[in-house]
Parts: C-alpha cells; sequence; structure tokens
C-alpha cells in the first residue's frame, strides 16, 4: 500500500469515522418539508407547454394531418407535425459499435410518415398551459392508414408476420452466441439432465416524479438550456448537441432534483428532443411533463423475456453445463444511446455466472416489435438471467432429493477462487456467494423454517421457502458503452474547498434521486478532511456548465466512482490545509492531523490547535500573516475512472417465505431476507433502503407488475389502477445484513448496491411458490405469478387469460 | 392528464342543488367527494360542462337512526360509517364491510352516496345495499321517489338515477335478533376492486339457514343477487361440506366476464371458493 492508500484507509476506518455510519440525510427535512425543487417547480417568463397527440394504433401509416382547427383553439401557440421536428433536428441511431451485427433504423424524435408502437408522439401543441394544449390535441385529425403490427416476440421472425422495417427482410435486431464447446457431451453423460422455459413479463419503472425538462434557447447565442429531471446531465448535453448541430458548448442541462428515476431517466425521448426542437423554433421556453398516462405508453419497458435453460449434473448434484436460449422483443427500434440489446446481453453473459460449471452455451436473440421501446430499468438483465437459473436449480434439486440450500452450497463458486473468470468470461474480482448463503441461512433460521413448514402442510397451510443467489454489475469500465461510440462516460470528478466561512463545500455531478447520493458525498467528504458532518456542503444538482464533468445515476455506479473522487479530492485538500497550518503552527505537516475541524498535534501536545476556520480566516482575509512563500491552495480537484476490470460486481443472497391459497391461488408474501455484499457499505442504512426499494421493484415483477398489450398492440395498463405496483401492504418485512469484501479498484473500497435487491425477487419468490406448491405436483413458470397463473398449475381453471400470459 | 374546463357551482341547499341539474341535465355532474370523479375529469373519460358541488349541503350529511331503520346521507364519508358504533350494531354486514374499501385517504373523502351512485359493479356498498334489501332515497324536480337497492343499480356505472335527480341518502332496516352477516373479497391488492365479492346475511337458528340473502359483486355489470344458492341452502343445516356442494349452484346465477385480472372462467371458479368460505364464516357468525 502506498502512503496515500494508507492514509485514505485511516480516514475511511477511524473510530469517530462517518463512513459505516447510518447517518440520516441531510437532505431530508427538505424534501419531507415540501421544499424540493423539481423541474416542474421551475416558471420561466413567457414558458409555454407542449403535449402530444400519440399514435393510437400499434402501427399505421400517417395519411393526412390536419390542425387547422387545433390551431385556432384557446392559447394555442404553434402546432409541429414529425415532419416539422425532423426539419430541426437530426434523427438518432440506437446501436453500438463493439455489438456485431446489431442494427436499428435512423429513429426521428416524432412519427414521420408511419407510426411504429402506440403512444409513439404523432403531434406536438404548443399553448399557454398544458390543459389548454390538451384540448387542441383533441382537434388534431389524422388520417391512418392501419397496418398488421408484429406484436407478439414468439412469431415476430415468422416469414407470415410484417417486417417493421422492410429493408432489413425480417424482425431481427441483435443475435448473441456464446459456446465454450464441450456442452453436448456433458448433457450426453449427465446423471441427470433437467429443463424448463421461464416467462418473465413486461414491466416499467413507474418514477414518482414523471420524466419532465423545460428548454429555454437564447436565440442571440445560440444556446439552448435544459432544466431536466434526468439521471445524466452530461448525456442529455451529448446527445441534443448531435440532434440539433450544435457544438456540446451551446448546450446545457441543469438536473435539479430528481423524483426517482430508476433507469427510465437515462434514455433519448422522442418527445423530449421534441420539447427542446420546439424552444428553438419558438424562442420561447417549452416544459414538457409527461403524464401518468403518457409515461406507461412511452417510458421504456423493461424484461419481457423468455427463457429456455437446461442443465446437466452428476450423481451428486453437481452441475456440469448449462444451455439458455433467451428471446426478448424491444419494440420497433433499439433505443438511443445504450440500445435494447443490453438486457439481452447481460442474461446471455450472466446466466448461471455464479456457479462453478465450466461448460456453457447460450443464444440470444432480439426482435423489433410494434410495442413501446424496451431498455435498460433497474436491474437490467438480473432479475431474468437469476430467475431462470435459480429456477433450474431447484428444479435439479427437487429432482436429486437434495436440500435447495446444499444444492447452492455445493455448486456456488468458492469464496476463495477468485478472481474468477466465468464461461462467459466475466472477470469477477472478488465475491462472496458462500458467506453470504452461509449468512442467510443463518438468518432465516432455514432448519426451523423447514420443520415449521412441515407442520403447517399436514394442517393444509402451504408454506413457500425460496431462495435465490445473485450478482450485480456495479462501477463499469468505459468498456460498456464509451468504447461503442456512445457518449456515456465512466469517468467522475470531484471538486472540493475550504471557504473563508470554514465550510468543506464539495461539488461532483453525483445525481440525487432520492437514493442518498449526496449524503454518501458528505460523509466521504468529511473524513478525507477531518470535519464534521454540519461542516461539509454538497452542491445539490448537477450542471454542466458550472460543475464538473460525471456521468450520473445509472450502473449502481455513483458511490463507488463519485465516492472515490471525493474520497482523493479530500485527501489533496487535507493535506494543503495542513500544509498552511505547518507554517502558522511553525511545525512540520507531518505532525499534524485534522480532527472535527481543527488541525492538532498528532502527539497529543497542546498549545497547535487551530481551526480550520481560523486558517481559512488567515489565508483569505489576512494573508498579510502568512509568509510571501505560503501559498494557501484550499481548493482540490480528483477524477476517477475504473481501470483494472471491465466491471466491478457485487453479489449476495435472498430469501423468501410466503403462503400460498392452493384454493384461490392467491399468495401471501410474509417475509423477505438479504445478505448482500456491496464491499465498503458507506452508510449501511442507505444500502439497506437500496436492498428493499430494488426488492419493491422485484416483488412487483413477480407477482403484480405487468405491461399487458392486447393483440392489436394496444397497451391495457395505462393507469396506476391497472397497471399494479406493489404498494406498503403488498411488502413484507425486508431484513437486511450485510458482508463487506472491499474491492481493491478504489482506496474506498465500495462496490455498487442500486439495482441488487430488484435482482433477487424473482428467482427467490418463483422458487417460494413452487416449494409451497410442491404436494401438488404442480409448478410456475410464468411470471407475473397472477392468482390465474397459480390456478392454472394446479389445474383447477384450464388457462390464464389469453392477455395476461401474451409474450 | 388535465380536466378540460368546466363551470362549478356549490349549492347550500338540496332543491338549489336540483334547479342546477334540472337547468344542465346531462351536461351537470355531482361532486361528491371526487375520489372516482376527478381521476374521470383528468384521464378525460368524463368531461361535463358543469360540476355542481355538494359538499355544503349539509342535510346530505351524517347518519339517523330511527325506530325500523338507518338513514345514511349521502355524503356521509365511508370512514364515518366505519368508525360509526351504530352501523357496527345495526347493521353489521356493512361494518365488515367498509374496511375493504380502498384505502384510509380514500375512505377518508369518499362518500356513500358517491359510490353509489358511480355503480362500480366490483363497488362493496353496493352489494351490502342490495344484500340488506335497502332503498334508495332520489329527489328530484317533482319530489322525492323511493327506489329499492334491486332496481337501482342497473348496470355497469348505470343507475336508475335521472339526470335531473339527486340520490339524498339511502335508508336500512336495522338487522334483526338471530341474523348473521359475512363479507369477503379478493382483490389482487389490499385495497383494490375486487376480483370476486360475496356479502351474505340471514337468519340462522338451531344450524339452519333462512331468510338468506347473498350477493355476489365484481363478477357481473352489478352486484346480483345469489338466488340460485340461497334457495338451495334455505331451511338446510349448512355444514362446510353442504355449502361447497351448493356453491355449483351459483353457476347459474353469475355469468362472469372477462379483464386483466382474470378470465370468466377463473372468476366462476373463485365465486364458488369464496361464497363457500364467506358462507362458512356466516354459520360460525350466527352459531357462536
Amino acid at each position: 500500500m502506498s502512503a496515500r492508500e494508507t492514509l485514505a484507509a485511516r480516514q475511511i476506518s477511524r473510530d469517530d469515522s462517518l463512513v459505516g455510519r447510518s447517518i440520516v440525510r441531510p437532505n431530508i427535512r427538505r424534501h419531507t418539508e415540501g421544499g424540493g425543487h423539481f423541474v416542474d417547480d421551475i416558471k420561466l417568463p413567457r414558458m409555454v407547454h407542449v403535449a402530444f397527440l400519440r399514435s393510437p394504433h400499434a402501427h399505421a401509416r400517417i395519411v393526412s394531418i390536419d390542425s387547422n382547427a387545433a390551431a385556432r383553439m384557446p392559447g394555442v401557440i404553434h402546432v409541429a407535425t414529425g415532419k416539422d421536428i425532423a426539419a430541426i433536428s437530426k434523427p438518432y441511431v440506437g446501436v453500438l459499435r463493439h455489438m456485431e451485427g446489431l442494427r436499428s433504423p435512423p429513429q426521428y424524435p416524432m412519427a414521420v410518415d408511419v407510426a411504429r408502437w402506440q403512444g409513439e408522439p404523432v403531434v406536438a401543441v404548443v399553448a399557454e398551459s398544458r390543459a389548454q394544449a390538451e384540448d387542441a390535441i383533441q382537434r388534431v385529425d389524422v388520417g391512418w392508414e392501419v397496418l398488421p403490427a408484429a406484436v407478439n416476440m414468439e412469431k415476430a421472425l415468422d416469414p407470415s408476420e410484417p417486417v417493421i422495417h422492410e429493408s432489413y427482410g425480417s424482425n431481427l435486431c441483435y443475435r448473441q452466441i456464446v459456446d465454450t464447446g464441450g456442452v453436448d457431451e456433458a448433457f450426453a453423460q449427465a446423471h441427470l439432465v433437467v429443463e424448463d422455459t421461464v416467462n418473465i413479463g413486461r414491466q416499467t419503472g413507474v418514477p414518482l416524479e414523471p420524466r419532465g425538462l423545460i428548454a429555454a434557447y437564447n436565440a442571440a447565442d445560440r444556446e439552448l438550456t435544459v432544466y431536466h429531471s434526468y439521471q445524466s446531465a452530461h448525456l442529455m448535453q451529448g446527445t441534443l448537441a448531435t440532434c440539433f448541430s450544435m457544438e456540446e458548448r451551446q448546450i446545457r442541462v441543469i438536473v435539479p432534483d430528481v423524483g426517482g428515476g430508476f433507469g427510465i431517466k437515462i434514455h433519448t425521448y422522442g418527445d423530449e428532443v421534441a420539447a427542446c426542437a420546439l424552444a428553438i423554433i419558438l424562442n420561447r421556453p417549452v416544459k414538457f411533463i409527461a403524464d401518468r398516462f403518457e409515461s406507461f405508453q412511452s417510458d421504456i419497458h423493461a424484461r419481457d423475456h423468455r427463457v429456455r435453460g437446461k442443465l446437466a449434473l452428476d450423481r451428486e448434484g453437481n452441475i456440469l453445463a448449462l444451455e439458455i436460449d433467451d428471446l426478448t422483443g424491444i419494440g420497433p427500434y433499439s433505443m438511443h444511446p445504450r440500445s435494447s440489446s443490453i438486457e439481452l446481453l447481460e442474461v446471455v453473459l450472466f446466466t448461471g455466472g455464479n456457479y462453478k460449471h465450466k461448460l456453457y452455451r447460450a443464444r440470444g436473440t432480439v426482435v423489433f416489435q410494434n410495442k413501446n421501446c424496451m431498455c435498460q430499468y433497474r436491474g437490467v438483465g438480473h432479475p431474468v438471467a437469476f430467475a431462470a437459473m435459480e429456477h433450474l436449480v431447484d428444479q435439479a434439486a427437487l429432482k436429486l432429493g437434495i436440500d435447495p440450500a446444499e444444492m447452492r452450497r455445493r455448486n456456488l463458486i468458492s469464496d476463495d477462487a477468485y478472481p474468477y473468470t466465468s464461461p462467459s468470461k466475466t472477470r469477477f474480482e472478488i465475491l462472496s456467494h458462500q458467506k453470504c448463503l452461509t449468512q442467510l441461512l443463518k438468518l432465516m433460521e432455514y432448519d426451523d423454517l423447514r420443520k415449521e413448514q412441515a407442520k403447517l402442510r399436514k394442517r393444509g397451510i402451504h408454506y413457500g421457502i425460496g431462495l435465490a443467489s445473485f450478482f450485480e454489475l456495479t462501477n463499469p469500465s468505459p468498456l460498456i458503452y464509451g468504447m461503442g461510440g456512445a457518449r456515456i462516460g465512466t469517468v467522475e470528478s470531484c471538486t472540493i474547498r475550504l471557504d473563508a466561512g470554514g465550510q468543506i463545500v464539495v461539488h461532483t455531478a453525483i445525481c440525487e434521486l432520492g437514493q442518498g447520493a449526496e449524503t454518501i458525498v458528505a460523509q466521504i467528504a468529511a473524513d478525507a478532511v477531518g470535519v464534521e458532518l454540519s461542516s461539509v456542503k454538497v452542491i445539490s444538482g448537477v450542471d454542466t456548465l458550472s460543475g464538473p464533468t460525471g456521468s450520473g445515476a445509472w450502473a449502481s455506479r455513483q458511490t463507488g466512482t463519485v465516492g472515490e473522487a471525493v474520497l482523493q479530492a479530500g485527501l489533496t485538500l487535507r493535506k494543503n490545509i495542513l500544509d498552511v497550518a505547518a507554517v502558522v503552527l511553525q511545525t512540520s505537516e507531518e505532525k499534524l492531523d485534522i480532527i472535527n475541524g481543527s488541525v492538532v498535534m498528532k502527539d497529543g501536545k497542546r498549545g497547535g490547535n487551530v481551526s480550520l476556520l481560523e486558517l481559512a480566516r488567515i489565508a483569505y482575509y489576512r494573508g498579510n500573516e502568512l509568509p510571501s512563500t505560503c501559498e494557501p491552495l484550499f481548493m482540490a480537484t480528483h477524477q476517477f475512472r475504473i481501470k483494472d476490470y471491465d466491471f466491478v460486481f457485487s453479489n449476495g443472497a435472498a430469501g423468501c417465505l410466503l403462503e400460498v391459497d392452493p384454493e384461490t391461488g392467491f399468495i401471501d408474501l410474509l417475509k423477505i431476507w438479504c445478505v448482500d455484499d456491496c464491499g465498503r457499505a458507506i452508510n449501511p442504512k442507505l444500502v439497506d433502503e437500496q436492498i428493499r426499494g430494488g426488492m419493491a421493484q422485484g416483488i412487483g415483477p413477480a407477482l403484480l407488475e405487468h405491461c399487458i398489450y392486447d393483440d392489436q398492440g394496444q397497451l391495457l395498463t395505462c393507469t396506476m389502477a391497472d397497471y399494479l405496483l406493489p404498494m406498503s401492504l403488498d411488502v413484507p418485512d425486508i431484513e437486511v445484513h450485510h458482508v463487506q469484501t472491499l474491492t481493491k479498484t478504489s482506496a474506498l473500497g465500495a462496490k455498487g448496491i442500486g439495482e441488487a435487491g430488484a435482482s433477487a425477487p424473482p428467482g427467490a419468490i418463483m422458487n417460494a411458490v413452487n416449494d409451497a406448491l410442491r404436494p401438488f405436483n404442480a409448478k410456475v413458470t410464468r411470471q407475473p405469478i397472477t392468482p390465474e397463473v397459480v390456478l392454472e398449475a394446479l389445474g383447477k381453471i384450464s388457462q390464464v387469460s389469453s392477455v395476461s400470459r401474451q409474450a | 392528464m388535465k380536466a378540460p374546463r368546466f363551470s362549478y357551482a356549490r349549492p347550500d341547499t338540496i332543491a338549489e342543488a336540483i334547479a342546477l341539474l334540472t337547468r344542465f341535465g346531462e351536461d351537470a355532474r355531482v361532486l361528491a367527494g371526487g375520489q372516482s370523479l376527478v381521476p374521470m375529469l383528468n384521464l378525460r373519460i368524463a368531461a361535463p360542462s358543469i360540476l355542481v358541488d355538494i359538499n355544503q349541503i349539509s342535510a346530505l350529511n351524517g347518519l339517523t337512526v330511527e325506530a325500523e331503520k338507518v338513514h345514511v346521507g349521502a355524503l356521509t364519508r365511508h370512514a364515518h360509517i366505519e368508525s360509526s358504533t351504530d352501523v357496527s350494531k345495526y347493521l353489521p354486514l356493512l361494518a365488515l364491510a367498509m374496511p375493504h374499501i380502498a384505502h384510509p385517504a380514500i375512505r377518508t373523502r369518499g362518500t356513500f352516496g358517491g359510490s353509489c351512485a358511480l355503480a362500480d359493479p366490483a363497488a362493496e356498498i353496493p352489494a351490502c345495499s342490495v344484500a340488506l334489501d335497502a332503498t334508495f332515497v332520489l329527489a328530484g324536480p317533482n319530489g322525492e321517489r323511493r327506489v329499492p337497492a334491486q332496481d337501482f343499480f342497473q348496470g355497469a356505472l348505470t343507475t336508475a338515477l335521472k339526470s335531473d335527480e339527486l340520490l339524498t341518502g339511502v335508508e336500512f332496516p336495522k338487522s334483526k335478533p338471530g341474523y348473521a352477516a359475512a363479507f369477503g373479497e379478493l382483490t389482487r391488492r389490499k385495497g383494490d376492486y375486487a376480483i370476486v365479492g360475496v356479502a351474505a346475511h340471514g337468519f340462522i337458528s338451531q344450524a339452519r339457514l333462512s331468510d338468506l340473502r347473498i350477493v355476489i359483486f365484481g363478477a357481473s355489470d352489478r352486484p346480483v343477487r345469489a338466488r340460485h344458492l340461497e334457495s338451495e341452502l334455505e331451511g338446510k343445516e349448512a355444514s362446510s361440506e353442504c355449502i361447497r356442494r351448493a356453491a355449483t349452484a351459483l353457476d347459474a346465477d353469475v355469468e362472469p366476464r372477462d379483464d386483466l385480472h382474470a378470465t370468466g372462467e377463473t372468476r366462476r371458479y373463485l365465486t364458488r371458493t369464496l361464497a363457500s368460505r364467506v358462507l362458512s364464516d356466516l354459520m360460525k357468525v350466527g352459531v357462536s
């Protein structure tokens, strides 16, 4: 360890360090008192509002648009079609260069000639108020020629299906294959082969604050300023510069408070680009706030995978080989700029990645369809991969008569095997699957739970216990998107200063979405410099012009990467402060320390103390007291990126207990346990909250949430009454414990945790339901596991409704 | 999701409200608790030219206990009924049903009359009013008329109310000694509209059922009396097994529809299952 590394470790692991403590978020009071400052709170002079007429059809040609009546409606300022917007905005293409074969045609902000999903924006109306814009939308007359729609992903490649992009000749978007070789031989020689198909439904993120922005154009300087509810300000800056053929310096993106993102707010949405285009056309600020109805039709959807899986095992239950075939339909375009192939790619690369087998073959197929676009949402592929694998592991355990916990103990990668490269060539630095499993079983009192279950079964009460082991891609290196040509950075920056009032001011590009990101920054900064939390001010919000460069909230990366930049910048500032203090105290820097905002002698001798406030006063106001050779630099900057690994993975294990009512098919989720390992937990309570919040978004798709389309491609779940989010009464007590295996890719040692919670429940819950159904010789493989799905498995009804089983 | 423009009036008396309804007819909608109407306005499912806000009409508010009956004013909030000791004493079925209506926030604002006038097929109060043989009091330009619950609900979101009439209250006969009540519903989430629900009320003597009124809701376009099942059980000593067998009679009582959450077939199955459970509960309540 270098001296710097030793110092870093000391600063964040002293008895009085804030890192590692469950500090209450300093910004929680402002938010609970209604002091939040969201995009919709901002009102600019001459600001106008836009609403969109969206395609009522899944696939239709626009024959005519008559907007005369709409233009005459009260308050209406402008009506624009897709062609009008296309005249000033270039189309974008959602492909990454490093993904061979991935294709998607140029996508315009609004439909030009043909609308390809129900909900695609077709006409924009700008008015003095949003209500007036909505009134006028109802007077726009669009002549449609309805085209046959490709809706079902299972049929999308059939020659009889309509081809969405004619020049492609088929609806194939992307195909990915992994093959270690030797798989067929392993299956031929296996003692047991387990085979099954798992279906995971379409889901969406539903942030509390919907998507929204205000675009303001300064024609004199040709500058566009955008206040945006977004997870990645710098990404949007690059996107808009490309769309409008402007320099990035002409685009300023300001992200104020954001009310949740979950990966919904990291994509290029046509309605948002169109709102910016309208601001340029009209030279007036334009506000667009998506309402809930249009959010369901236009916020990206996710999941919707069909995974066929096959496991080869020996007599002792050792997994010898795994084979999967994954299919997903992503809507009519691959989403810009991340592409809609990553979720499938992660299923292909990560399924079985926590287990020891060496032989693996995977085939993944991404198809176009006339539904809303799909892209990366909390957990990206992980919940699908773990649901499929954990289900196969349980089915194998059942066939072999081995307890599911023992089955995992035998097959999970040993904790001493790292660094480890999986059969899909994914490199894991250091994980703790076995340790997490052991702790989980203890936490659950697993053996007692099994005894209780057996007792209750005799009384006709059907408890199910389900386990799931998981890992999570976090803290990515540039390999994830940057190398594919996307303007998505992986560098994080921090500028930290001691100001004249003795306050430590921290400026990063961290995006606070409600997850507590600013608290993490404050804790690390306070420790790095050696001050109390109350002396640290973290600048809220992200501004591409006035703030440092960063990449924002995605891939569970902010704590690990922004946090490291803050730690390193803070250590430099500490050193700079001590240099001045040494002059003032007439001693040498090595003899000094900073404790609670005061410079003190390391050996505890008295007389040598000086507060940071006093040092700041001297430096800023009374520089005459300093020798001319002393030049205080009470400001430090650091930039950081992950270098040693492509990604820093975290991991964990989860268990759940539920009761299935075999007469009604209803499921009562009773309890969830989780042991996670995100490396150093900066704020354990915030980690718990990430796990619990993530779990709610994993319980949802397992039991309730579903974007349901009919066979014409009409979305039937456009309100909160139809799209069933788990509410407080549907989420059970979730007990979270932590293992902390530090990553060596940074001095901070923090891995990510933001998405892990969402990854485990689909597998754990499905396993628990099947455990409960074991006496009935029944099993479910389709999510969400509605009462109907359970009743069908039990043979009480002939089939679930055609809409809810549709792929 | 902004409501279209509408005018707004806030009458102080029933007569003023009826005058407004008479004047504007189908273009007017009554605003009570607003728990369904306001979302419908914002979704532009409803676009009335005027809202007649009845919240200031004190005559519509509250419970009145009379010798034979309990009068529930149309403006009485769900939360008030839920916590009323008079309701738990005289209308035990209604008391059982109230906690199933949506969530506390909605029960604080939502009104008894609003739930009836909306006539959602899966709503709890309409089902209870049919099971308890309640009478709906409708005020119009030519005075009051009374409509039995059975005739008030005419289909999904359709009632006997004319466009110039205001529902002022509902009269329930007090529950008599020897009668028992049971209620149950199956919802995807706590507080959701029911996939299917069952409200049951009947006289139990020496473990035998009589004067049974079973209402199924959520399975048809309105709350439906399960007359085949009722006659199947009338006068019988109803063991769980007997109830379970009798529940097949329900197939003749309801013709369930398909929707997002269940097929008609599933609903039919769940109706039988739930009715068996609710009737077993009824027997337990009656015997204890």
